[in-house]
């Protein structure tokens, strides 16, 4: 299975995000270390979901990564990550 | 934490020895990536002197220090012994003025964000 349906189903079931953005950005990691063939190394998430209210933003991470598991020890190389609960979305 | 693994002795003693310690993969120099880079940068930026760790040149200290700071990447930021965040806090923390402020009232030198 490709690696960012994992991602979008992993998350969507821990996180029940309003919005979620995968963006694979491996191409513009070519030739770099842990690249690989086929791309799926590289990734940006943007997430908006309730679950982050009242939440630091080291602990809002950690959510991500516990509900991505052991894809964070192997397939994904990188991960950057905008977290934002629902009010702060909706701010100016 | 668990106190099974010896070289988290190590690593507590360098975050006690030190008030600013990133773990990054290469040197300030000459980071391996874009991600240790950018945290280089913005330590820059603010005029911190720091002590880095380069873990791509230590393969105990890599695995050691994810399961010190129960955090799965590098690079990781440390402010008198406590745990910052990676990249995208640093970043985030460095835009809205918080890092510089953090840093102060730890006692630490520091520029304010431009």
């Amino acid at each position: 299975m490709r690696i960012a349906t994992l991602i979008q189903a992993r998350l969507t079931e821990a996180l029940a995000p309003t919005r979620l953005e995968i963006i694979d950005d491996s191409a513009r990691h070519v030739g770099h270390a842990g690249a690989r063939p086929g791309g799926e190394s590289h990734f940006r998430l943007v997430i908006v979901a309730a679950a982050f209210e009242g939440r630091s933003r080291l602990e809002r991470q950690r959510l991500v990564y516990a509900a991505l598991g052991d894809l964070m020890a192997g397939e994904i190389h990188a991960l950057a990550l905008t977290t934002s609960s629902p009010s702060e979305a909706a701010a100016p | 934490m668990n106190e099974a693994n010896p070289v988290f002795a190590r690593i507590q003693a360098d975050i006690d020895a030190n008030p600013v310690v990133l773990f990054m993969k290469g040197t300030p120099v000459f980071p391996q990536c874009g991600f240790s880079a950018q945290v280089v940068q913005v330590l820059s930026l603010l005029g911190v002197k720091f002590k880095a760790f380069d873990i791509l040149a230590d393969d105990e200290l890599r695995q050691g220090i994810k399961e010190f700071s129960n955090w799965p990447t590098i690079p990781q930021l440390y402010v008198k012994g406590e745990f910052i965040g990676g990249c995208d806090i640093v970043r985030e923390m460095y835009q809205s003025g918080e890092l510089g402020k953090l840093l102060r009232d730890k006692g630490i030198e520091a520029q304010a964000a431009a």
